[in-house]
């Protein structure tokens, strides 16, 4: 189970690609994928990668990423 | 109990009966004493006086005031009415209530500080951008600047519309007694369900005249423009003066208007059957009960401060059915009785 | 319109969700314009300080217009360059409200200088964000107070020639010499180092007028990346590279 886990809003992503320059774990490309309004959007390429950092959704001009992390056992 | 007042000092303690408590200017003659008085007086009652960096500023404060849902107010003079002209095509866009009062001065450019009646293009067919009106009263004595004044904040918050008092340098500046209105009590202003109070337990509310789709904005000034067509209705004021016999109908408004009175009192006495018709609002203009007398009275002689401006509003009301010729002073020149009397009576039968 | 079809795994918790303070609605911003970032922060920000029931914002003339459709907070839309006036109005009307206004550079840096000036040095107790992009976005990338000596846009096709059109104006510096003023910061978001200080600088700038201390403006160097014709990630290259050197990052005023 990876540290962390990363949503993104496919509707708002406009595929600006700042949340994969922000990543330090190559988690997120910008994907094939469009949207309906024609933006080929962010997804998870590696998610067990990622730690939960949520620098992907501070960088994010669109507020398309919600970060969760995993709940420490025993926590 | 009747007070010795300037005109400007009767408008600006009337706003203060009406509940304004938002008051923002500029410095400019011939409206000074309206600024002074505020600012000693309004505090007082809890009001802010603020003395803005430009009228264009001025305006501003008042839009903000306005969405805040406050009963704000400022004055000027013409050249500071020009500059506030976008401030007020955003209040009329953003269906804003406030009340703008124009002492006018001789224009175009600086001019001078001399009364005149140069703004009623302005005042009454736009001056800012788009498609709106104002409300727009012409007071002829301090009494009735002061009544008016009263109403235009009435009329603004029924409608939403803002609304101009269209005064002059000797209205402005001219010494009267005054009956004061009794002030407004704070629970009789109503209430501004839309205004920007912080969207507490509501729905945001927003104050805009912007909407980017030309569809919807179209409903917007289908309803507003409806509510223009319900002022048409039911707030057309005026005045008739010994009109009954009239055989030549002076139509005057303001300071103009008040001269002409005493122009008909100068006719009469002479034999002639002179009336005057004296719009109190200018927009809007008194058309149908100036058609009616047009229809009995052959010539209507429009006497102005200026070359010629609500002159066509009298021809658009006339349609042809009275000769309506036309006696105006440009500059601030202000012509004296006798001199519009012998105008008269180029136009009356002896 | 934010309905994912991602179902979040049990045993994880949020790290960071959408503000409170903002609406469904999705930005109109361009892709990865700096724009997104701020006002995202400002939600942000409203959120941590739980003002969102009594904060009135201001949207300008420019990028920002459509701003009152991304809050869940009362809005006015003002006229170009009249916000701190339009902010002025209703703060006094009202001073148990909290009023932002939310500027570019044309609409805060020129067609509105004297309004910000006087708002400043006046004290108002508001709360100004200022976007710095050194452009005119809306309209289709013309030259700003702030454009970069050399820098190309629609109107200097050739480049910025001071010599005809003048020096980028540092409006934060100018403001830091009046009196009035309470905090004077200038900002980036460039990298999450500076998002996360920019918006440590707006909920001060917030907070001081919550505690009544006045005028508050953050000046914000963001990039423009469809008028400067380059990709997102260049944009913020080009904040680092280009705009900072001509607007250096830093507190010009805090009175404390």
């Amino acid at each position: 189970m990876p540290k962390g886990f990363v949503v993104i809003d496919k509707e708002r992503c406009k595929g600006c690609g700042l949340c994969v320059a922000a990543c330090p774990f190559g988690v997120l490309a910008i994907t094939s994928e469009l949207n309906p309004y024609g933006y080929a959007v962010a997804g998870v390429i590696a998610p067990e990668k990622c730690t939960g950092c949520a620098m992907c959704a501070q960088m994010c001009p669109d507020v398309a990423i919600e970060v969760y992390r995993a709940v420490k056992e025993g926590v | 109990m009747k007070i010795l007042m300037r005109g400007n000092e009767a408008m600006a303690e009337a706003a203060i009966r009406a509940g304004c408590r938002c008051y923002f200017c500029y410095p400019i003659t011939p409206q000074g004493e309206l600024v002074e008085y505020m600012a000693r007086h309004l505090p007082r009652h809890g009001g802010v006086f603020l003395q803005a960096e430009s009228e264009v500023a001025a305006i501003n404060m008042v839009y903000g005031a306005a969405a805040a849902g406050v009963r704000t107010m400022t004055s000027s003079s013409s050249p500071g009415i020009s500059l506030k002209m976008e401030g007020i095509s955003y209040l009329a866009g953003a269906r804003l209530p406030a009340v703008i009062v124009n002492v006018m001065r001789a224009g175009p450019g600086l001019g001078n500080i001399a009364p005149a009646q140069g703004d009623y293009f302005q005042a009454t067919k736009g001056g800012g951008h788009g498609d709106y009106r104002l409300i727009v009263l012409a007071p002829s004595t301090a009494q009735e600047a002061a009544e008016l004044v009263m109403l235009a904040f009435d009329l603004s918050d029924r409608y939403r519309v803002p609304a101009m008092v269209l005064a002059d340098g000797m209205l402005g500046q001219m010494m009267e007694p005054v009956e004061l209105p009794e002030p407004i009590p704070p629970e009789k202003i109503p209430e501004k369900p839309w205004a920007l109070t912080g969207a507490k337990g509501r729905s945001p509310n927003v104050v805009s005249s912007f909407d980017l789709d030309p569809y919807r904005f179209r409903e917007v000034l289908r309803a507003l423009w409806q509510t223009y067509r319900e002022i048409e209705r039911n707030e057309v004021r005026w005045e008739e003066y010994q009109v009954e016999d009239a055989e030549l109908l002076l139509v005057a408004y303001g300071t103009m208007g008040r001269i002409c009175r005493t122009v008909v009192r100068k006719a009469r006495k002479e034999g002639l059957r002179v009336g005057l018709f004296r719009p109190i609002t200018l927009w809007p203009f008194p058309y149908e009960p100036l058609r009616k007398l047009a229809e009995k009275i052959p010539v209507l002689l429009t006497v102005e401060l200026s070359a010629g401006q609500m002159w066509e509003d009298v021809r658009l009301a006339v349609e042809g059915r009275a000769k309506t010729p036309f006696y105006g002073e440009l500059g601030g020149v202000v012509p004296t009785p006798d001199e519009i009397l012998s105008e008269v009576k180029k136009h009356v039968r002896d | 319109m934010s309905v994912t079809e991602v179902k979040v795994p049990a045993g994880y918790v949020p790290v960071y969700t959408k503000p409170k303070s903002l609406s469904e609605a999705r930005f109109t911003y361009c892709p990865g314009c700096h724009h997104g970032i701020i006002t995202r922060l400002v939600a942000e920000a409203i959120d941590e300080l739980g003002i969102q029931e009594r904060t009135v914002g201001i949207a300008p003339v420019g990028c920002a217009v459509f701003l009152s459709d991304f809050f869940r907070c009362d809005f006015v839309q003002a006229a170009h360059g009249r916000a701190c006036a339009v902010a002025t109005g209703i703060k006094r009307a009202n001073p148990d409200l909290i009023v932002f206004s939310y500027q570019g550079d044309g609409d805060l840096a020129a067609i509105g200088t004297a309004e910000t000036v006087h708002a400043a040095n006046r004290g108002e107790n508001i709360t100004v964000i200022f976007v710095n992009n050194q452009i005119y976005g809306m309209t289709g990338g013309e030259m700003a107070p702030t454009t970069l000596p050399g820098m190309r846009t629609v109107t200097t096709p050739e480049g910025r020639d001071v010599r005809t059109t003048g020096y980028p104006l540092r409006m934060s510096e100018m403001l830091a010499q009046l009196d009035g003023p309470s905090y004077i910061t200038r900002q980036a978001v460039f990298d999450v180092r500076h998002v996360q200080m920019a918006k440590k600088a707006i909920i001060k700038a917030f907070k001081n007028q919550i505690e009544g201390k006045g005028f508050s403006l953050v000046e914000i160097v963001a990039a423009c990346p469809t008028n400067l014709r380059v990709s997102p990630v260049e944009g913020n290259k080009w904040v680092v590279e280009q705009a900072l050197k001509y607007f250096p990052l830093g507190d010009l005023k805090v009175r404390d």
